[in-house]
């Protein structure tokens, strides 16, 4: 019955929508239009990877390249530490998604389902670390990281980056939204609270976990304010870091700049495009709204 | 039960342990120290005296300061409000198409947000390039001649703005489609049969029942925007930095070119005061939001 009211509905909408058709064809024709010329940028820096140094700076509008090669990036991959900040980035980027992926669940676990003296000032100190611009703690974390010795480090690229109060929030939040018969039934087959934690709650919802892994993982690459200010020692750069500092050296050679970017931001783009439905799931939750 | 009572304690000690140590070592310690080494005129590294408020006194009658947090505003003016209404368009755009077709037309809306910021700075660096870029073949008709954005002063904070934009507008996009699938389908069904015209329903369905997430942007943007560094760093490489200063840049140059970590601090206690200001504004906001 409903199925039947169902049809009779689409095929009056169909009826009434028909004159609006060309309008719908227009904003169609529209949206493609605008959504080619925000491309278009990275198209561009695409396009201009693949031509000779000449083939760039040559006059008129030539889209594509009229012999594709890969010269600039192999250009790029001998003649700078590129290797190196691929290596460092890969390093201090999936530290900082273990660390703070793992560090959060703990916390967040702990703050929504145990009773423990400080947890308030814990969850408020959360919400403060929340509200505050890390950006103006970079003096102090350079202090304290010279105090330490850590500066040109991994472990000092990392350290101030492990502060992402939002993969605890959202950890706290979805293991308040559980129910507590879970929790009690686990308790009454004799399973304690850590493997509560590994072996019930976190493989119920591995989508939260990897959503969030997978957006610190491109927020840890991306960082750009404190990897630059950690690593002054062209060795120990990342590769966000990395690829300004060595603009001069490239000079007037802008096939083998834009290689570089395609280089950088390559496995962003594909964690992105292959995780797709996550990094939507991820900023969604992080946002606090239903996805 | 006691005893469970403590094993409940200690478990909960284990848990949140890596947690406190690296909140209290990265956030609590550093923060405090900040608000202590204000009050000093230590330079970047080694100790200082205290000064009392000589640098608070410094601050407000900083010319330079006056640009950065003036710069700052204006950025937050030139990004929150037009960034938000682009990318609701967009997402209405969007949101009429359907399964993979939609994905791939989502996906190049995006990508940007998910580039790191210098790969951003080196693509529009090279498409406005002065001799080659190929965003001259449009400026230069507009303008009369080409023209360097990030050596023109008036043009250096639009041009960043719309950069930033194009660059942090997905995040946005995602929260308003994510919106509009939230709204009902038999409001547009009824809307349809009542013979609404597109414009009626966008004022009476759509716009009334997106402004949550409508409110929701703006508050996130503008927390965003006021820490403005990375692209106003980049795009003012070898330039004018002076005219061209953002907050977080201030920091960044008193501490890490001038060398004065006291003043520098007293700068980041600056900021963090307007931030927490429109945080808790933000908070307020949501919380009317959440109880309504």
């Amino acid at each position: 019955m409903t199925a039947m009211a169902d049809t009779s509905l689409t095929s009056v909408e169909r009826k009434r929508s028909r004159p609006l058709n060309i309008g719908a064809i227009l904003l169609g024709a529209l949206t493609v239009i605008c959504a080619a010329i925000w491309f278009f940028p990275v198209f561009w820096a695409l396009s201009t990877s693949l031509k000779t140094d000449d083939e760039a700076v040559r006059r008129g509008i030539g889209l594509l390249p009229e012999a594709p090669t890969l010269d600039g990036y192999l250009y790029v991959i001998r003649n700078s530490d590129l290797p190196f900040w691929y290596l460092n980035s890969t390093i201090t980027s999936v530290a900082v998604t273990v660390i703070a992926v793992f560090m959060a669940a703990c916390a967040g676990y702990a703050i929504s389902q145990l009773r423990f003296p400080g947890r308030t000032l814990l969850w408020w100190t959360i919400l403060a670390s929340f509200m505050v611009p890390v950006q103006a703690l970079i003096v102090n974390h350079f202090i304290i990281m010279a105090s330490v010795k850590l500066l040109n480090t991994h472990l000092g690229i990392i350290l101030p980056m492990l502060i992402t109060p939002v993969t605890v929030i959202v950890y706290k939040q979805f293991f308040d939204s559980l129910p507590r018969e879970f929790r009690e039934a686990a308790v009454m087959d004799g399973a304690n609270e850590f493997q509560l934690l590994f072996r019930v709650f976190l493989p119920m919802n591995w989508g939260i976990t990897t959503a969030l892994a997978i957006i610190t993982f491109i927020g840890a690459w991306n960082s750009f304010l404190w990897p630059f200010l950690a690593a002054q020692n062209e060795k120990m750069m990342t590769v966000t870091v990395g690829i300004t500092a060595v603009q001069d050296t490239f000079g007037v050679a802008y096939a083998r700049l834009m290689a570089g970017a395609v280089l950088a931001g390559l496995p962003v783009a594909l964690a992105y495009i292959i995780f797709q439905r996550r990094v939507t799931q991820a900023i969604t939750l992080s946002a606090g709204i239903k996805g | 039960m006691l005893k469970s009572r403590r094993n409940e304690m200690l478990v909960a000690a284990v848990l949140v342990a890596p947690f406190v140590f690296i909140y209290g070592w990265m956030f609590v310690y550093p923060t405090l120290q900040m608000v202590q080494l204000s009050f000093t005129n230590a330079p970047l590294i080694g100790p200082g005296k205290w000064i009392g408020l000589d640098n608070y006194k410094r601050l407000f009658g900083d010319r330079v300061f006056g640009t950065a947090v003036w710069n700052t505003t204006y950025f937050v003016l030139l990004t929150v409000i037009p960034g938000t209404a682009v990318a609701l368009g967009i997402a209405l755009m969007v949101s009429r198409l359907n399964g993979w077709f939609q994905s791939l037309i989502l996906s190049a809306f995006f990508l940007p947000f998910v580039l790191p910021i210098t790969v951003v700075y080196l693509i529009w660096d090279w498409l406005l390039n002065l001799q080659f870029g190929i965003a001259q073949y449009i400026i230069g008709p507009i303008m009369g001649k080409p023209m360097n954005v990030w050596r023109t002063i008036p043009w250096f904070m639009p041009g960043v703005a719309i950069i930033t934009i194009w660059w942090t507008n997905g995040f946005s996009i995602l929260l308003f489609l994510a919106g509009l699938r939230n709204i009902p389908k038999e409001l547009y069904e009824a809307a349809a049969l009542d013979g609404a015209t597109r414009w009626q329903v966008f004022t009476r369905i759509t716009w009334p029942l997106i402004w949550p997430v409508t409110v929701l942007c703006l508050t996130i943007q503008l927390i965003l925007q006021l820490k403005i560094f990375d692209q106003v760093y980049l795009f003012s490489l070898g330039g004018r930095t002076a005219a061209t200063m953002v907050m977080v840049q201030y920091i960044f140059e008193q501490a890490f070119q001038k060398n004065s970590g006291g003043y520098a601090a007293t700068v980041a206690v600056a900021l963090f005061v307007i931030v927490i200001a429109f945080s808790v504004f933000q908070y307020q906001v949501l919380r009317i939001r959440g109880a309504r």
